[in-house]
């Protein structure tokens, strides 16, 4: 191991840690994750037009709370009716 | 009078619960209360050793629940102080022995001639750890530095708070401030961040507790262990009495970082 990878070895911990705590907390795995965001993006598309490459889903944490974070970039509207 | 109960629980096996538990038991009786520790690791005791009490058993906790002795029988009393006592674990049974209305009528009955009822948990989540938490009006977890400590601290935590057990209070234990400094330790205050509990002691590690367990004397007792100091700073936190938290590294701010994270100055 090189000097490098070991002096960062709490940072690493550090942030393996926030990754598995969240799952751990919400019971939700990495792949539940990514169907929830398809079923997501196929019922907003019912609705609006929307990008589905654009969009983003996590879960953040806040001290104790969990928080399903979703950023949905909507296509121009205008563009959705000319169409 | 009426007890505190308070249990000393973490998840995650060897991380220092018994340890803990033994000297806040001696911390409190040092500050004149009377005090009450109940060996919750059925099958596996160890309190008793700990403490240095194990050639006085002759009554365990299984013996009060079947009805074989009365509680006061089966409460072991401290060489030193005669106001701590250690009610033990029986050792050929199975957790099965206990359930947790067992543990709630026992500390019922403590509650009214003392001043702290602690409990030892032991490790895990299964019936021994919901027996050690039922009678808890404070829960204590004890967790390490390490990632699967901290993990499994979390889980507890959550727990806990489903079982609307209030938050729990966090005892860092083992910390290493030369490899927190290194940055090969994750420091208290990542522990803090990453759990979101709040912070009641950070002890560090240091060879005198095991030296103190060797003796059956728990560290507490020696003067000059820095381990013993902050057991010590804890059992008055218990005590509702504002202790600000040592400072294990003076060369940087991080422990004023850590106290304001935590509300305390
Ligand atoms: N601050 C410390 N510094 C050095 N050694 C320690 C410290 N705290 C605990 N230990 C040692 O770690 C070992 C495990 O401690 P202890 O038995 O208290 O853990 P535990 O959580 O009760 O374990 P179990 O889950 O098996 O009941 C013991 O050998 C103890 O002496
Ligand atoms: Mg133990």
């Amino acid at each position: 191991m090189n000097f490098f990878t070991r002096k960062k070895s709490a940072s690493s911990a550090k942030e393996r840690l926030q990754l598995v705590l969240v799952h751990d907390r919400t019971d939700l795995t990495p792949a539940q994750l990514e169907a929830l965001k398809d079923d997501l993006i196929k019922a907003i598309s019912n609705y609006i037009d929307i990008d589905p490459e654009a969009v983003q889903i996590g879960l953040e944490r806040d001290g104790r709370e969990q928080r399903l974070v979703a950023d949905i970039p909507l296509r121009s509207v205008s563009r959705h009716r000319a169409g | 009078m009426t007890a505190q109960v308070i249990t000393v629980t973490s998840g995650k096996g060897g991380v220092g619960k018994t340890t803990a538990v033994a000297n806040l038991a001696n911390a409190l009786a040092m500050d004149g209360k009377k005090v009450v520790c109940i060996d919750g690791d059925i099958g596996l005791r160890n309190l008793d050793v700990v403490m240095g009490l194990e050639n006085r058993i002759v009554y365990d906790i299984v013996d009060v629940i079947e009805g074989r002795c009365k509680l006061k029988q089966a409460m072991i009393r401290d060489k030193h102080y005669p106001e701590m006592y250690l009610i033990p674990a029986a050792q050929t049974r199975d957790k099965n022995a206990v359930s947790p209305s067992d543990m709630v009528r026992i500390c019922n009955d403590l509650r009214a001639d003392s001043d702290f009822v602690i409990i030892d948990s032991p490790a895990g989540i299964e019936r021994g750890f919901r027996n050690a938490i039922a009678a808890a009006d404070r829960v204590l977890v004890v967790t390490n530095p390490e990632v699967s400590a901290v993990r499994d601290a979390d889980r507890v935590v959550g727990i806990l708070e489903a079982e609307e057990k209030g938050t729990p209070h966090l005892i860092i234990n083992r910390l290493n401030q030369a490899l927190v400094r290194n940055n090969d330790m994750l420091s208290a205050e990542d522990v803090l961040d990453l759990l979101g509990i709040q912070l009641i002691g950070i002890v560090p590690e240091d060879e005198s507790v095991i030296i103190g367990s060797n003796r059956g004397a728990p560290v507490v007792t020696d003067g000059k262990s820095r381990a013993g100091l902050a057991f010590r700073n804890i059992a008055k936190r218990l005590q509702g009495i504002d202790v600000p938290f040592m400072d294990l590294d003076q060369q940087s701010g991080l422990w004023g970082a850590i106290q304001r994270l935590t509300g305390r100055k």
